[in-house]
């Protein structure tokens, strides 16, 4: 089943066609990869699809609803979480802290429950709490919570960027090349926690270019270039097509993917 | 948690203090009349810290909207004369009011644009208030506002009274921006003065987050200017003027912007340089430029920002001496990260 459709979606900056007329199902419960050379509209397909820009045409569906207009807070709420390339955490504050704010789209308190610091501030206040260690624990980080930011290493920055999208009980949640700037071991244990994301059922969709990651791990592939969808499969289907290695490697050579 | 138990100690010393400091100065009125003055100018100052220090949006129209309190309790009372407290419940809600109509706008706008558009908003306060004679008194300013009118028992003709009464106010705002600051409220802001986008794609609706803020700011210069009226009982347009704000501003950069204890640490070193300083007159700028400067350079959270970036560094030493092999840990983090 299809948790996210796209028609047509094309977004034009100017006269620059960043994303041109790409149609593509994001399957449920699976592990999606969109790949692509430098500058292929990789992450401008990621900002449509989270709100951050309003689609010159095409629509977006998820489960069945039209998405297509909604501003970036409200699709979020509906389920779908996403990481940027470079982290914005805040470096100054802890781990957790920078976490429990990740739940506050689950929670009502407002204003007036701060100042009377009133049952249900205090509740919700435990339960985003929680829901920071929970995340934490899942991402494996669980006794880093109370380190600053600052302190922890760029593969842990990026697991925290990844629990934080957690925390708000996403559906499917869209990763901006989680692996770049990390070493190989701590690559494959990116691997393996977006495998564990899975399994606990949430879909995941990332932009990588580590091809070796994506090609034992995706279950699908999407290849854009130019902002147009030049070919989508399995892993092994996308290995041999020409279309595919001509857009990276600009030849007709056989790509040594593995 | 000897820590936790220290700060509490320490907090209840300061109110003790602030609480017999008349008894201590005896007839001594104008030093009296000068922290009442403080007071009221570090509870407009907290207002800009949630606005500017938590949510991390600069608004520069906050003495405007302190004039606009200040000026809705001096019309209300003598023009149509009305309890005093009834014309600050007024004011106060008037300024919101408008700080909501003027936030709707200025918050199209980001970072240094922002600052600029509510710098000229001010000054259009400021204008408004010279120019519209009839309502304002213009530059002649607005004379005879009477004096708080008591409350059952409790009389306000006395500096001593007026001192207890704004210190009341004082700790009331106080209070509300610690329980705002560690609420999620307070935590939404954080996030939005962070990263607008991530706050975003986390959920959080960063316009009527930062409008909200906005209004609860201006509530506080609107608090604030009201107990000035009262205080001061004559209103000058310079209230409005771009001078007071960068003074406000001033005052909680070197106290420390984002921080908790900054506005009265800001404040209070401030008005006392101030008062040693009175025979410079107006070279005194040349004194607190510098510190101004070295501050912003060095130190970024200002006095508090130091003070606690001094602590860590001792307690890491410290540590290190201890067990040399062990990574560099930053124990306060909790409480730093909440107060910077």
């Amino acid at each position: 089943m299809a948790l996210i459709k796209l028609e047509a979606l094309t977004k034009q900056f100017g006269g620059l066609v960043a994303v041109n007329q790409v149609d593509f199902e994001i399957e449920k419960g699976k592990i999606t990869a969109i790949i692509g050379p430098n500058g292929a509209g990789k992450t401008t397909f990621f900002n449509l699809i989270s709100g951050f820009h309003r689609p010159t045409s095409g629509t977006i569906t998820f489960e069945g609803k039209d998405i297509t207009k909604l501003p970036s807070y409200k699709v979020a709420k509906l389920g779908i979480a996403r990481t940027f390339q470079t982290t914005h955490l805040f470096e100054k504050s802890s781990v957790i802290d920078n976490v429990i704010v990740g739940h506050r789209l689950r929670t009502k308190s407002n204003l007036f429950d701060a100042i009377f610091r009133t049952p249900r501030e205090k509740r919700e206040q435990k339960e985003a709490y929680e829901k920071a260690i929970e995340v934490l624990d899942f991402v494996g980080l669980v006794e880093l919570a109370n380190k600053p930011v600052a302190t922890i290493s760029q593969e842990n920055k990026k697991r925290v960027a990844i629990a934080l999208a957690l925390a708000t009980d996403p559906k499917i949640i869209f990763l901006d090349e989680p692996a770049a700037g990390i070493n190989p071991d701590e690559t494959d244990g990116l691997a393996k926690l977006m495998q564990r994301i899975v399994e606990s059922g949430i879909t995941v969709c990332t932009i990588e270019h580590k091809m070796q990651m994506i090609m034992g791990i995706a279950d699908n592939i999407l290849v854009l270039n130019h902002g147009a969808k030049i070919a989508e499969g399995t892993p092994d289907e996308i290995k041999n097509n020409p279309v595919v290695i001509e857009a990276y490697l600009g030849g007709d050579l056989v790509a040594e993917i593995n | 948690m000897s820590k936790v138990f220290n700060k509490r100690t320490g907090i209840f010393v300061l109110l003790a203090l602030a609480i017999v400091f008349p008894l201590i100065l005896g007839e001594n009125r104008y030093v009296l009349h000068i922290m009442t003055l403080a007071f009221i100018y570090t509870i407009a100052i907290y207002g800009m810290n949630i606005l500017a220090g938590y949510t991390g949006q600069l608004s520069l129209a906050h003495a405007g909207f302190f004039a606009i309190g200040a000026y809705g309790v001096g019309i209300f009372t003598t023009k149509f004369d009305l309890n005093f407290w009834v014309a600050l419940v007024l004011s106060i809600t008037i300024t919101m009011v408008i700080g909501f109509a003027l936030g709707l706008i200025a918050l199209r706008t980001k970072e240094h644009f922002f600052a600029i558009y509510t710098l000229i908003a001010g000054y259009l306060i400021y204008l408004l208030i010279d120019k519209w004679e009839n309502l304002t008194g213009g530059v002649r300013g607005l004379i005879g506002i009477p004096k708080p009118d008591p409350i059952g028992p409790l009389q306000f003709n006395s500096p001593v009274a007026m001192y207890y009464l704004v210190l009341f106010f004082l700790i009331v705002s106080i209070f509300v921006v610690v329980r705002i600051v560690y609420s999620l409220t307070g935590r939404t802001y954080v996030a939005i003065r962070n990263s607008e986008e991530l706050a975003q794609t986390l959920g959080i609706n960063t316009r009527i987050n930062k409008l909200v803020s906005f209004v609860l700011s201006v509530g506080f210069a609107g608090l604030a200017g009201g107990l000035y009226a009262g205080l001061i009982r004559f209103l000058g347009p310079e209230i409005a003027g771009t001078t007071m704000v960068f003074t406000f501003l001033m005052y909680l950069v070197v106290g420390g912007l984002g921080t908790l204890a900054g506005p009265v640490i800001g404040t209070m070193l401030f008005i006392w340089l101030e008062q040693f300083l009175q025979g410079f007159q107006e070279h005194r700028m040349l004194i607190f430029g510098p510190i101004l400067v070295l501050i912003v350079i060095f130190y970024p959270t200002g006095l508090v920002g130091a003070y606690y970036s001094i602590v860590n560094k001792i307690r890491n030493r410290r540590k290190n001496k201890h067990q040399p092999a062990a990574p560099v840990v930053v124990e306060s983090s909790n409480i730093q990260s909440r107060e910077v």
